[in-house]
């Protein structure tokens, strides 16, 4: 009854000319009082009722009861009286379809009314009752609308096509009203032009494949016409719109670029983001030698800087999106650094967000400036701020290598300050600075121990940890100091333990004679009287590793290691790529592809930047290299993954391999292997070194294969940061399979902020004829999680737990683990959309989540799938031929052969082959779990790295998916 | 597109919903409120917040929050904008922006969120077209209304909505035809203990109140527009002429509006008018500090500042305060810890001086943190960067219009750290 305060609130506020009156009720019976009202004869009377009960919705009470009262209201002259009818209608008619079905007449008759006003509202407001039986008498009014003689009308009808779309897509198609909207593209007036273009774009998002904004450079001209005359609420769709445009030329290019750059004196600041996102995505078609380039360049700076004077919120997203503009093309900004300069009262929000974009533009010209504003910071009041300032300044350092010194010595000037966090933050980021110049600035080192007795947070007590051990030998009482913290092992958290034993390894093989005792207690520590298996192992490769060969230990455990890269926090280039192209969007206020979280959008394209065209290539300068397209791989590989975390992990080091050992063990190809080892335990491991690991690294030495069991236990750290970005590291999940299937990598199908702390990815596979679904469960939470169970959802080939979720020991924070749950297919069948959307619930002791995933349909290729040749032929022709599909699969380098082999590791089966003209024809058959057959026909071309592949299927909505296995079967 | 509104209020509670889509059960307003109870400050909740089936996007304006709801890909910036939108069109409508009011016109805020979108494009967000569609209430109007039972929505078809200048009503008709015009400037600057400037900018507004019948065509020039670094304008401007001439050109909207902001940047230098010195200190060991600060002019251009006012946000750890001030007044607030320093007009003969001492709390260690001063003022007749309006012509009207430009200089975030 929380309303009842409310409108006892309200009536305070009653006065003559306020709505508040509407509220004023009396104890009894309000609804039969307005009942009464509703149906009085007098005019004004009826709309005070009509009033009244609209007021009472507003605030979210239920007055549906008087639904069939108020629609008699709606036969009206009067416009006020009708809107606020229609208003109440286009709330309540879905839950009272059948008396909604009474108002139709009115809509119909008011579609033809001599003002187009009324015609207009009485198709905008049947477009918003949400009842399909409405939605049949919709269509004629709507199909007269769109062509009606008035713009206003014609661009209200054009909203109404996008609304109808959303209640009964196919209605939409079969009507033809696509087409219209299409032809709408080309109408005289601007604003019809954008609404159309509005409406199209909502409903291309929700049919990624159906082409249905096709640009050509005649619409684009349209368009261009229609975005100097149109709102600037139709100025943004236009723009949006144009974005998904590749021009021709560098030519084209550049004059769409100068029409749209006016808009970026636009006093919307929606506007001007949507003009960026143009220019951004077409620069990169123009030469870089073309003075139009440079001044395009010149151009872009001002409008972002304007966008920082405005309201918070909107700074915010112009901050995430300068971040993503100043990776791309840092030449933008790099002379604006002050207009980052956080100021007191800005919200915490955009303070972090300023920060993190001055370091990105910090350079050697600017560093002073900087580093003094960044030590500013560190003395402000909010603690986050503060952390994330100091932090900076390592950054700062590991950035501007002449900077290093300075930043330092900032460092230390704010230790002396003993603020807590302040210290230990500082703490943290000098360990960074020792990876990244070793050997340079180990004179602090003694003020840092001053200080160890201050840190009480993991990280920082495990850095302190890190530095010690590291720089042992130049430390007197390192033994002392690492003593100190042994006494307390078990009340440390993992990463502290994990530290303190690689520390005293370390310390012990540089001061064998002094430390033999100490080690034994850390070992014996980890070993013995431990009950995290993480621990556990890495004490037992160290111990197995000490007691067999300490020349290889030292070598191994002391090993140059990596420096740190420049940029630890760098998006991925083929990401950010992505991302430019979605500037203005959600997308990028997250900076993740619109695939990895927006929901509906189901097989969004990827958004590419358009290649450099013709005379361009050839003048391009060497430093923008990798800036333009293809060359993303290169650089991949030299970032740390990190979650905007400057640390990257700390664990990774001791990780690295000997410098001598050839190429760095396969990490995930070890997660498999890994898991029997842990459990497995101690036995395993010390009988047969070489056995348990064998099978995945082969030919590394026995050391290196006890190194890099270490792995399991860090899937969650290497794994979780990056999207699909980091997809090429599980190229490995394959191997070693008995089938040789394909299975697809693992991704993340439930980040840990969509359910309170638990992340779950997985992928499919089938093994020995069994399905299986494999998941990994990683709780991200500061609590424990129990109860694990999983459902269904009813799907198109009733995928079904064969089993419950074996999850039966408690998952701790940060733990993760690996689950696999056999499947049946003889669930509850439902065609989905995708077919193969798999709607998923996970239920632990916190919450129930949901989630969605696509399985492969390779899946469900059984093993007996071989049909005979003469049935074969017999099918072929059976089939008719508008059950044909044919895809073409692009940039395959096996022959025939070979995919073939590959294929029916996926039971896939060839069945013959023809060769024609050096053509090779292979013929195969598909049976699914639930019996379809799917045939196939694929013609490899030597020389040609084209497949062309025809599926036949007499239940033809399989093929999509069908094509989509064997792409990916072909090409992993 | 926006799919649905919400207002809340500052403790939380939701007081209107507006669906434009498909209802959304308020219960989505959970994900906020929990991000609210998260922030220091209402002013701290993040403006965009991802639930598992929707997206929140959220402005805090006049101590409310509007939420918006949206459920697919939609630019936030233009959530945002109509966000700002529709609480400048509440305060246009009724004077101000409050719950009070919003709950005194539920049915007609009702309204204009109806006309002001549709399947959640936007439809009519212009001021002009949505006063000729839904009248603002005024007594006399209500009173008549009362009496002749006509209603506050207008029937005609606008036309301003689909002519090509769609901020312009036709028909307009006065006795009196004027032009006034408003250039505002305010200094964001930084600047550090010792005075000098880390940053500063100027963020300009020319604000326009045209009342003049007909068609009016108006040229307004400036004597030095090269000075202007980046300039938004209202859609009314032709951008080609300003362009080419830098002269804005324009069929101006009926009534107020803006006609442009601009910024002059950080690397010209900008004159700061005032200066200020200051010192807040804590003794190392007891438990007492100092605080002394004096306000006096520096570039004023001869001008006089009006309006000082100092506002200090001291540390937490403060029991008391004790100061004298040579001129105007203070106020302390001990709850927020928030300390305004009341000055007016600044006479350079003799420097207002605030100064006393400042008690800890027993046992509290010295405050780790600097608090910095944030100024007001004000300085009537002078824009600071020195822009100036050349001249007004008009043309495509016979009359004589009465025609007027003001200056004035404020502080917009203007802080100096200690």
């Amino acid at each position: 009854m929380e309303w009842a305060n409310q409108l006892c609130e309200n009536r305070q506020f009653g006065s003559k000319m306020t709505d508040s009156k509407y509220f004023t009720t009396t104890k009894k019976g309000e609804i039969f009082e307005l009942k009464a009202e509703l149906n009085s004869d007098k005019k004004e009377k009826k709309k005070e009722a009509v009033k009244k009960v609209i007021a009472s919705m507003t605030v979210g009470k239920d007055v549906s009861a008087l639904f069939p009262d108020v629609v008699n209201c709606m036969q009206t002259d009067n416009l006020e009286l009708k809107k606020l009818v229609y208003l109440y209608l286009m709330n309540y008619a879905k839950s009272q379809p059948d008396m909604a079905i009474m108002a139709v007449n009115t809509f119909v008759k008011d579609c033809e009314d001599a003002n187009p006003l009324i015609r207009a509202l009485a198709v905008r407001t049947m477009g918003c009752i949400r009842v399909d039986k409405i939605t049949e008498y919709l269509c004629e009014p709507l199909r007269k609308c769109l062509k009606d003689e008035d713009p206003y009308v014609r661009k209200t009808a054009a909203v109404c096509v996008a609304k109808l779309h959303d209640i009964n897509a196919q209605l939409v198609e079969d009507q033809g009203f696509l087409d219209t909207l299409k032809d709408l593209i080309s109408d005289s007036n601007p604003m019809v032009v954008a609404n159309a273009v509005a409406a199209l774009s909502e409903i291309a998002e929700s049919h990624p494949n159906s082409n249905l904004l096709d640009l050509n450079p005649q619409s684009i001209n349209k368009l261009l016409t229609a975005l100097n005359e149109c709102t600037e609420w139709g100025q943004i769709f236009i723009l949006d719109c144009l974005a998904n445009y590749t021009p021709r030329d560098d030519r084209e290019s550049q004059s769409i670029c100068e029409r749209v750059t006016p808009r970026l004196s636009h006093a919307n600041s929606a506007v001007v983001l949507s003009a960026v996102k143009v220019l951004m995505k077409f620069m990169e078609m123009l030469p870089k030698d073309l003075d139009y380039y440079s001044t395009l360049l010149k151009k872009l700076a001002p409008p972002l800087v304007t966008l920082l004077s405005a309201e918070p919120e909107l700074q915010y997203v112009a901050l995430r999106n300068i971040n993503l503009i100043v990776q791309k093309r840092p030449e933008i900004l790099k002379h604006e650094m002050k207009v980052f300069f956080v100021k007191y009262n800005d919200p915490i929000y955009v303070k972090l967000e300023k920060l993190d974009i001055m370091i990105r533009l910090a350079s050697q010209a600017n560093i002073a400036q900087v580093l003094a504003e960044l030590k500013e910071y560190a003395t402000e009041v909010d603690v986050d701020f503060v952390r994330k300032a100091v932090r900076a300044i390592g950054r700062c350092a590991i950035k501007v290598e002449q900077s290093a010194e300075r930043c330092v010595s900032t460092l230390l000037d704010l230790i002396q300050t003993k603020v807590n966090y302040v210290v230990q933050e500082a703490i943290v980021v000098i360990k960074d600075i020792f990876r990244k110049y070793p050997n340079k600035y180990e004179s602090v080192i003694a003020t840092l121990c001053e200080n160890l007795d201050s840190l009480d947070e993991p990280e920082a007590r495990a850095a302190m940890i890190w530095i010690v051990g590291e720089y042992a030998e130049r430390i007197d009482n390192a033994d002392e100091l690492l003593e100190s913290f042994l006494e307390g092992f078990h009340d440390e958290s993992t990463q502290v333990q994990l530290q303190l034993l690689t520390a005293i390894v370390k310390l012990f093989l540089k001061k064998p004679t002094e430390t033999q005792e100490l080690v034994q207690q850390v070992l014996s520590l980890a070993t013995q009287d431990s009950d995290n298996p993480d621990l556990r192992d890495r004490g037992y490769i160290y111990w197995r590793l000490l007691s067999t060969d300490p020349v290889a230990a030292k070598e191994v455990v002391l090993a140059e290691k990596p420096l740190i890269s420049e940029e630890t926090d760098l998006i991925e280039p083929t990401l950010l790529e992505e991302l430019i192209c979605h500037i203005g969007t959600l997308a990028s206020v997250y900076h993740k592809p619109p695939s990895a979280f927006v929901e509906g959008s189901r097989g969004v394209m990827h958004k590419r930047l358009p290649a450099r065209t013709g005379s361009g290539e050839s003048t391009e300068s060497p430093d923008v290299g990798t800036a333009a397209g293809g060359s993303a791989p290169e650089a991949a590989p030299s970032i740390i993954p990190s979650q905007g975390d400057l640390l990257g992990d700390l664990l990774n080091l001791d990780m690295a391999p000997p410098t001598t050992s050839g190429p760095p063990p396969p990490t995930t190809g070890m997660q498999m292997g890994g898991m029997d080892l842990l459990g497995g335990g101690l036995d395993s491991l010390m009988g047969d070194e070489s056995e348990p690991l064998g099978g995945d690294i082969g030919g590394s030495p026995a050391m290196g294969a006890g190194f890099g069991a270490a792995p399991a236990v860090m899937p969650a750290s290497l794994n979780a940061p990056v999207g699909g970005g980091l997809g090429d590291l599980f190229d490995l999940g394959g191997v070693g399979m008995p089938m040789g299937a394909y299975i697809p990598p693992k991704i993340v199908w439930l980040p840990a902020m969509k359910a309170k702390g638990l992340e779950i990815s997985g992928t499919f596979a089938r093994r020995a004829g069994v399905i299986q679904m494999e998941l990994i469960l990683t709780n991200k939470a500061m609590s424990v999680m129990t109860d694990f169970a999983i459902q269904f959802n009813r799907n198109s080939f009733g995928l079904a737990p064969a089993g419950p979720l074996q999850v039966l020991t408690p998952l701790g924070p940060n733990q993760t683990i690996e689950v696999s749950l056999p499947l049946s297919t003889v669930g509850p069948v439902m065609k989905m959309d995708p077919l193969n959307n798999l709607q998923v619930a996970v239920k632990n002791n916190i919450d129930v989540f949901y989630f969605s995933c696509q399985y492969p349909i390779s899946m469900l290729f059984v093993e007996d799938g071989k049909m005979e040749r003469q049935v074969f032929l017999a099918t072929w022709k059976d089939i008719p031929n508008d059950n044909e599909s044919q895809f073409q699969i692009k940039d395959c380098h096996l022959n025939s052969d070979a995919a073939s082999s590959k294929l029916q590791g996926s039971n896939i089966f060839t069945i013959a082959k023809r060769t024609v003209e050096g053509q090779d024809m292979l013929y195969m058959s598909i049976k699914l779990s639930n019996g379809i057959w799917v045939l196939a026909e694929l013609r490899v071309q030597a020389g040609n790295s084209n497949y062309t592949i025809s599926l036949k299927c007499r239940a033809p909505e399989v093929s999509q998916c069908v094509f989509q296995c064997y792409e990916a079967v072909l090409k992993n | 597109m926006i799919n649905s509104l919400f207002l809340i209020n500052p403790s939380g509670e939701i007081f209107l919903e507006k669906h434009w889509k498909s209802v959304v059960s308020r219960s989505v307003c959970d994900y906020f409120l929990e991000a609210k109870e998260k922030a220091l400050e209402p002013e701290d909740v993040p403006p965009v917040i991802h639930t598992p089936h929707h997206y929140l996007i959220s402005i805090y304006r006049d101590k409310l929050f509007f939420l918006s709801v949206i459920q697919t890909e939609v630019p936030p910036l233009f959530v945002i904008e109509f966000l700002h939108r529709v609480a400048e069109m509440i305060q246009d409508y009724f004077g101000e922006c409050s719950e009070t009011v919003v709950k005194d016109h539920m049915v007609m805020v009702y309204e204009l969120l109806e006309e002001m979108l549709d399947n959640g494009f936007p439809l009519a967000t212009e001021s002009n077209v949505l006063k000729e569609m839904i009248r603002p209430p005024t007594i006399l109007r209500s009173v008549v209304n009362t009496l002749t039972g006509t209603s506050n929505v207008g029937d005609t078809l606008l036309t301003g909505q689909l002519s090509t200048i769609p901020w312009r009503r036709a028909g307009v008709r006065y006795t009196n035809n004027e032009a006034y015009f408003d250039v505002v400037e305010e200094i964001d600057a930084i600047l550090d203990q010792s005075g000098t400037t880390v940053f500063a900018e100027i963020q300009g507004v020319v604000e326009a109140c045209v009342k003049l019948s007909g068609m009016p065509d108006l040229t307004l020039s400036f004597m030095n527009p090269r000075l202007l670094d980046d300039v938004s304008f209202h859609p009314c401007v032709r951008y080609k002429l300003w362009e080419s001439e830098r002269v804005l050109s324009f069929i101006p909207p009926d009534g107020n509006f803006t006609l442009m902001t601009y910024h002059v940047n950080a690397q010209n230098l900008v004159a700061i008018p005032v200066y200020v010195k200051q010192s807040i200190s804590f003794f190392e060991c007891g438990s007492d500090g100092r605080l002394d600060v004096t306000v006096g002019p520096k570039q004023t251009m001869g001008k006089t500042v009006e309006g000082v006012m100092v506002t200090v946000h001291l540390p937490k750890t403060i029991l008391s305060i004790n100061l004298t001030a040579t001129q105007g007044s203070y106020t302390y607030d001990n709850g927020t810890k928030l300390l305004v320093w009341d000055i007016g007009k600044l006479n350079p003969q003799k420097l207002p001086n605030l100064r006393g001492s400042l008690s800890l709390q027993a046992g509290a260690p010295k405050p780790e943190e600097n608090p910095s001063l944030n100024i007001d003022l004000k300085i009537q007749q002078l824009a600071i960067s020195g822009l100036k309006v050349n001249r007004l012509d008009m043309f495509g009207e016979k009359y004589k219009p009465f025609k007027g430009v003001k200056y004035i200089t404020k502080a917009g975030k203007f802080q100096v750290r200690t």
